[in-house]
Formats: structure tokens, sequence, C-alpha cells
């Protein structure tokens, strides 16, 4: 069987920057394992701009966010195959993977990186009723045809969701000369960037409209209307306020799932709110020696966030492979989001291991104006930092510094709380 | 030319006929208005060999139910398909209720069923921990099964083909008239077809075919029935088919695990007027929801769904099968209102009208018949070092196209290259289940686009989704 100290699953945005950090970090014997023929993950078919701007300081596209750590990490010779699938990993992070040359083949890995991204939900998930006709595609999937294969979908669309996909696409397909009528959002609220709404839809004259729903799709072979109405509080649709819209092409931008399959055949411990795995501090799973960063960890709305996050992830994936990331300190403190926050990322921190700050995010459960990000060390607040906006599309953060924690040795909890005052 | 016999539709009874008259020397043709075999009915139902204790006692749907189940074992055996005989269970939950059981194992009994017997609680929930608490009984009959129900319809309709039928896709029959000679005329969009025998296996539009030729009328209702699909993390939510007690509009909701390991809940039973009206509605979903929750718990079907869909019974007004010699339309033969338990008879329909066929034409058999085919190879079902053998014979099964359901490009290639070969993409996800998974197709389907394109020759904005109008894109983008 052959062995590798660090085998990376995915070499996207995540799995590129953990190997470049994890090589950087001191480790020589890294392999990314890569499903598609080229690396860069989704960002290859992300064409439009507004990558790299915390990374870099500069505006990229997708294409050119990902060619700068693909070329990095070949300057650095770190080995990947492509078109190479992985199908399982065991709890020992016995690795098995496949691909056309080498048929199915083990690995055993001292530390896996797990970079898997997400997926879109479909439309079957969606409980949409109507026709299933051609014509309805995830937003990402006719991302794909239209930036990658070159082919236009139709001429005029529906989009149900303003996740940050759809909102990019409605702008794509309009520059692409298709009539975007309308753009559906189940919730009071979007669930995409507030500058993707901005220059995606109001620059181009999209209407949004929010707490509304498709409630039929008609057409039996191909889509040629969907019929839209409001939802109530209880998100059910209103009846008298149905609006028919013919289209020949209905787009869904109705969130992310991260990809956990594998993570889960592992026997790694998912969270039942951002569907990825549970991490500590380390971003290591409940799985010792296994990490996961990026959208398979939680949906990110930034790539920069995923490259920050991987980072952190290969320079511990190094330090377990070196014996330095021990379990052995005990004394976890739980990180609990209550009162708004719906998750925080990590949910655990050991002060043994911690480095000197550690940025937690974090996504909010509604839009809160005026609302004060707290921070509980025990009963004692300790940050109060008062926000005139969040909402649920965009991701928050705190940082927590070491010193502050190890000052109260007996700490069991740190709490992230909204609070009005 | 003239054919000896004309099939139309090449749904699941269809099918069975044709490879049923496949073993003697005739010239048989299937007209199938789409364009796959498998386009109607037959795709979307239950996926259940029905035991066979629901049918009136001494009518043909009862007789045929019981000669069809004890004949799939051996068929899914020799055509290499899988099935598995699950049992059925249904299931009372009100005491004053459990005389209907009763009157159930006795049809059952005086239909032939074999192995039934009542169970009190303590061992229903026993076998069954998910059923609610509140049940108070139920009929065991181990015989039920779950199948694939495009796999036995494509089977069947390949194995037909190889034995030399030939089929016709995307050709409509639209008049069926009768010469002097007693010759059948079939127009259709793609020119006339002549036979000396008529197979109408036309689903939901058996009585137009029948009530063309004949002054003896039937009337098919479109039954539709609402399905939801639950993802593979709920195929064990039961073990068995879980029905309620049945009641004037069918055998109601019942949930099931499917052959692949997912769970399948419905149908409902919406009686409609029109034959293509497959779209599910919010209420339809919603009665499922409701009623799939009387007799198990916690049954998380919001959000476990992957896929929702809706199927047209072909029911007829006595709620029996139609099948025979139309009296005053000589050398036709119905083969309609096939509904629920269809799919189960299938293989004894088959055999029921090939007979009649035989009957009147008195044809040789072959001495070269093929009964068995094998089907699309799953890499799954070998060991490594097989597995291992046959992606450096074919590195095609070294790729992986639909990640969630782990599907090879070996299997598409093969799909698309066997008899009755894919040319669309539902017609790849019936034959290997890429697409079917839970992100719906949403990753793999510019991928098997891809290989559709590059394998038919076909060009992008040719391909379907299914049927002429399903095209998937539109034109190319901007040139830049």
């Amino acid at each position: 069987m052959n062995k590798y100290d660090i085998v990376i699953i995915g070499g996207g945005p995540a799995g590129l920057a953990a190997a470049v950090s994890a090589k950087k970090a001191g480790n020589d014997n890294i392999l990314i394992l890569e499903r598609d023929h080229e690396l860069g993950g989704i960002l290859n078919q992300c064409i439009h701009n507004g990558f790299g701007l915390h990374t870099f300081k500069e505006e990229l596209t997708g294409p050119e966010y990902a060619g700068r750590f693909i070329k990095e990490a070949k300057e650095l010779g770190i080995p990947y195959k492509l078109n190479t699938m992985v199908m399982d990993i065991s709890k020992d992070r016995v690795v098995t993977a496949m691909n056309r040359e080498e048929g199915m083949f083990e690995i055993q890995a001292g530390a896996v990186i797990l970079c898997m991204g997400c997926r879109e939900r479909p439309r079957g998930a969606l409980n949409i009723p109507g026709y299933r006709p051609a014509g309805i595609f995830s937003a990402g999937t006719a991302q794909r045809l239209v930036n990658l294969e070159g082919y236009m979908p139709g001429r005029e669309v529906v989009i149900l969701g303003s996740g940050d996909i759809g909102l990019i696409m409605a702008r794509r397909m309009t520059l692409e000369g298709a009539k975007v009528k309308v753009v559906a959002e189940l919730l009071p609220y979007s669930g995409g960037l507030k500058r993707n709404i901005v220059q995606c839809l109001n620059d181009y004259d999209i209407p949004l409209k929010l707490s509304h729903t498709v409630v039929d799709i008609e057409g039996k072979e191909h889509i040629t209307a969907v019929t839209i109405a409001e939802v109530g509080p209880d998100r059910r649709p209103v009846p008298g306020t149905e609006e028919r819209y013919t289209c020949d092409t209905l787009l869904l931008s109705c969130g992310l799932i991260p990809e956990n399959e594998l993570s889960r055949a592992a026997g790694i411990e998912i969270s039942g709110i951002t569907s990825g795995p549970i991490v500590n501090e380390s971003l290591e799973t409940s799985i010792p020696g296994i990490f996961a960063c990026g959208n398979v960890l939680h949906v990110h709305d930034l790539v920069d966030f995923v490259s920050e996050e991987a980072e952190r992830a290969g320079k511990n994936a190094v330090k377990f492979v070196q014996g330095l990331l021990s379990h052995e300190h005990g004394g976890e403190i739980s990180l609990k989001a209550e009162g708004g926050v719906r998750y925080t990322v990590p949910s655990t921190i050991s002060p043994a291991r911690m480095e000197d700050t550690l940025t937690v995010r974090f996504r909010v459960a509604d839009v809160f104006k005026d609302h004060y990000v707290s921070v509980y060390f025990g009963n004692d607040r300790v940050q109060h930092r008062k926000r005139q906006i969040m909402a649920p599309g965009e991701m928050e953060q705190i940082v927590l510094k070491k010193d502050d924690i190890t000052k109260l040795p007996g700490l069991e909890s740190i709490t992230v709380r909204l609070e009005k005052e | 030319m003239v054919y000896d016999v004309i099939i139309i539709g090449a749904g699941v009874s269809g099918s069975a006929v044709a490879r049923e008259l496949s073993r003697y020397k005739l010239n048989v043709c299937v007209l199938e208005k789409g364009e796959d075999v498998c386009s109607g009915t037959s795709k979307a139902n239950s996926a259940i060999v029905h035991a066979g204790f629901d049918a009136a006692e001494g009518s043909l749907m009862a007789k045929l139910n019981v000669e069809g189940n004890e004949m799939m074992g051996d068929l899914a055996k020799d055509l290499d398909i899988p099935f598995k005989r699950n049992g059925s269970l249904v299931v009372c939950i009100h005491k004053e209720e459990l005389g209907g059981l009763q009157e159930l194992y006795d049809r059952g009994i005086k239909n032939g069923v074999k192995e039934l017997r009542i169970i009190g609680k303590e061992e229903l929930l026993k076998m069954e921990p998910n059923l609610s608490d509140n049940v108070e009984g139920a009929l065991y009959a181990p015989t039920g099964g779950i199948i694939c129900p495009f796999m036995l319809n494509i089977a069947m309709a390949e194995n037909a083909n190889v034995n030399g039928v030939d089929f016709r896709f995307n050709t409509k029959a639209e008049k069926l008239t009768r010469d002097e000679e007693g010759i059948w005329h079939i127009r259709t969009n793609n020119g006339e077809y002549l036979t000396k025998y008529v197979v109408n296996a036309a689903g939901v539009y058996s009585d137009y075919f029948h009530n063309m030729v004949s002054k003896d009328k039937i009337h098919i209702t479109p039954r539709r029935g609402d399905y939801c699909l639950l993802d593979k993390e709920m195929g064990s939510f039961v073990s068995h088919t879980i029905f309620p007690q049945p009641t004037k509009l069918g055998k109601g909701v019942l949930v099931s695990p499917t052959i692949h390991g997912n769970l399948i809940v419905g149908p409902t039973a919406i009686d409609i007027e029109d034959k293509e009206a497959t779209a599910t509605t919010q209420a339809g979903i919603d009665d499922l929801m409701t009623k799939a929750g009387m007799h198990v718990k916690n049954l998380p079907i919001g959000r476990k769904v992957i896929t929702s869909f809706a199927g047209l019974r072909a029911h007829e007004d006595h709620h029996e099968f139609v099948i025979g010699e139309v009296k005053d339309a000589p050398n036709f033969i119905d083969c309609a209102g096939i509904e629920s338990p269809g799919l189960t008879s299938s293989p004894a329909i088959g055999r029921m009208v090939a007979g009649i066929i035989r009957d009147l034409a008195k044809p040789e058999e072959k001495e070269n018949w093929i009964g068995t085919r094998k089907g699309i190879l799953n890499p799954a079902n070998l060991s490594l070092e097989e597995r291992n053998d046959l992606i450096k014979k074919n590195p095609a099964y070294g790729q992986i196209i639909c990640r969630c359901e782990s599907i090879s490009e070996g299997e598409i290639l093969d799909a698309i290259h066997r008899p009755l070969g894919a040319r669309s993409l539902d017609a790849v996800k019936r034959r290997t289940r890429a697409g079917m998974g839970r992100c719906q197709a949403g990753f793999c389907s510019p991928r098997v686009m891809e290989i559709l394109h590059r394998e038919l020759g076909l060009s992008m904005e040719e391909l379907r989704k299914n049927d002429s109008a399903s095209y998937i894109v539109f034109e190319r983008t901007k040139e830049v």
C-alpha cells in the first residue's frame, strides 16, 4: 500500500490552499486527489470577478484565483492525481480511490484533509409540485453549461432562490441575451451577498420577490411556464397571490449542502445544522487525524475565507503528523451558539492546542439590525460589539485570544450570542 | 412489408408480449410513441411485486398477479435484473378493522397466494420497529417483493430485440383500419405499418384504440398516483413493504424500501381526465405525507425527499384486466386496463397474450431462441481484483461519472451501445441510475451529455432529456 503523510481529498480552493500550507509548514509527502480533469474545483466555472479581495487585495476571476494556487502548488512540486474519485476513507485513514490508469487503490495516510466542497439542493428536495420537464437546472449546472461548455439552456429565465450562484447566473444569462424575468426567494431575506443583489439584480432591473416561491411548473417535455405565489409566515403559499410567468428555463439556487458522503461513511460526526463535520480548534473532526476545511465543513460565501481556513487545516495536519497535536491535554471548552447564532466553527477549543488567536466563524439565523455580537466566557461577557446589520447570507466572525482563555483554567464553555443591548 | 404482429406500446406489458412472441418464427414490431421503452405508466409506479391477495377472487387480475409473482424469480435470474422478496405487510391500526385482515387472508388463500399469515402486534413490531405504536396486527405475505420497474421493462424489450423483434420509437399509432383481406393498417406519424395481428398495449390510451375498432366500448380513467422517493439514508427505515388496509380506490399509500436502497412513499389515487397529466400537486404531496405518517412513526419525509413524481394507472371501469381478442375486430388483441398489479402480472400477461396469438397464427417455435440476457455490469458487485482487471481491460470503468450512485463511464457506454441502447439522459438514467441519486443529476448531467454527444454523434443541441421537445441546451453562447 502506498503511504503519504497527508492526503487531501479534493483539489479545489480548499484542497489547494491546504496543500500549499502543509508544504510550507515543512511536509514533503503530500498527495492531492481530484475527481475532475483539472485542479481548481468549482472556481473554474466562476468566470465573474470579485474573488481575492481579502487574500490578494485585488479583484480576480474564479479561474485567476484558482490559477494562483495551482501555480504555487505546482512550483512547490506537490503531487496530485486527476480524474481520481475517492471511494472510501476508513477510520484508520486508509483512503480508497479509483481512476482509469491505476484502477482501485489504497493509500495509507498519516493525516487526511477533507476538501470535497458542497453541492446544490436539487428540485426534487424542494418538493415543488408540477411536471418534471427539461429546462430545470440548479444554478451551478447552468453555470457549467454556459461558462465551460458554451451553451445557453434557454432565453426566458425564472430563478427560484437568491443564493449567490443564482444571482451571478441572473447577470450572466442577461449578458448572454436572455431575459431574466424574476428571482423568487422563499424567505423574507436573500441568502446571497448584498453586493451580488446590487451588482447582479438591481443593476439589470431584475426584480427580486422575497417571500415568494414556485407553486406550479408547466410543460410536459420542456418547461413552458411557472407560477409563483407569495408565502405567509408559515412559508406556505397564500391563495390568490399566484402570478404566472412564461419561461423556458427555471434555475434553482436554493441552498448548498456540504458533500459529506465519505465523511459519514467513515463515521465522522456531522453537525445537523451545517451538515459538515463537527471540528475542534484545529479543524480536526471527531476522528483524530482527519481534518476538514472549506465548503465541506460549512458553506462559505467568500473563497478568501475558504483559503484562510484551509491554510490552518494544512498546518494542523502537519502538526498531527509530527505528533504535536496531542489529545492528552483534556479540558476542552465547548463553544455554544445561542440567541440568533445558528452555529459556530469550531465547536470546541482546547486551550493547549490553540494558537495565539483563533477566528471563530458563524452565521445568524435571521436578519438582525443594530444588534450586538456578544461573547461570554462562562457567565462573563467578554466581547460586546455592535453591528448595524447581520444577515444569514453573510458569514460573521469573532476572534478569541489564547491569553484570555488560559487565564481562566476551569473555563468550560464559551457562548456566542446576539443581543439587543 | 406486412408484419405478423404489431404491438402498440413498449411499456412493461407490450415488452413482455414482445419477449414471449420472440420465441416464435414471427415478424414482430413494437410501435412506441416515446423515445425509449418504459416511457409511460411503466416508469412511474410503486416498483412492487404484489403477492396477490388484493384482486377479487376469480378475476383475471388475481390469476395473472399470482402467476406473475411466481414467474418473477426465474425471470429476474434469466434477465439478470435485481429482484428481492422482501415480504409485504398489510398493517391494521384499528382493532375494529382486524376482520378486514382476515378477509384479505381468505381472499389471498382462494387466489392461491402461498405462505400468507396474520401476525399479532408483538411479532409485527419485532419485524418492523418503526411502525406506529397503535398497530394492531398485520397480514404478512412473504412472497411480496420489490423490483426495478425500468430494468424489468428494459430487459424484456432488449431480450425481445435480440431475438428479432423490431422496435420503432417516436412512432405514434394514430389510426387503425382493417382492409378486405383482413390486414390491419396502422397509420403513424412515421408512415403506415401493416400487420396481421395487433396487440393493444397502449396503457392509458388502450381504450382509444379499442374503441376505434370495436362497437363494444371500454373506458380507461387515468388514475394519478403521486410518489415521494427518499434518500438512501432512509432505505432501511422499514425492510418490508408496508401497506395500509385497502380501500375502494386501491391499495393505499405504501412505505417500502426500493430494490436500489431508497425508500418510496406513495401513491395517491386521483382520477383525472388528461392522459398526459403526470404533474404532481401540492395537495397530492401533502396527502402522502399525512397518510404515510399513519402507519409508521417519525418518518422525516419532508427533509429526506430527493424527488417526487406522479404516474398514471390505466384504470378500467370494472377494475379488471381486459385481455383477449376483440369479438368484432378479428386479430386485434386487447391488453388493456393494465393497472396495479400490472408490473407484477406482466410476465403472465406476456405469456397469455402470446398464447392467444400462438393459437390463432399457429407459428413454429424458433430453435435458437435466447431466453437469457446479461445486464449492465455493476462493478460494485465485483471483488477488488475483478474490478481492477475490468478497469485494466476497459479503463472507462475506472472513471466515475455519477458520484451519488457511483456510476462509471463504462456502465454508461454499455447502456448506450447495447441493444435498444440509450439515446437520452433519462434513458441513461433508467438503465444505469446515473442521475438518480441525491443530487438528481446536477453534477453528472453535463458529463453524460458529453458522452452521448461523443458516442452518438449528436450535437449538444440535439440531445434530449427524453422526448422530442425536451432539449437541454438551446443554442451556443455568444462567440467572442
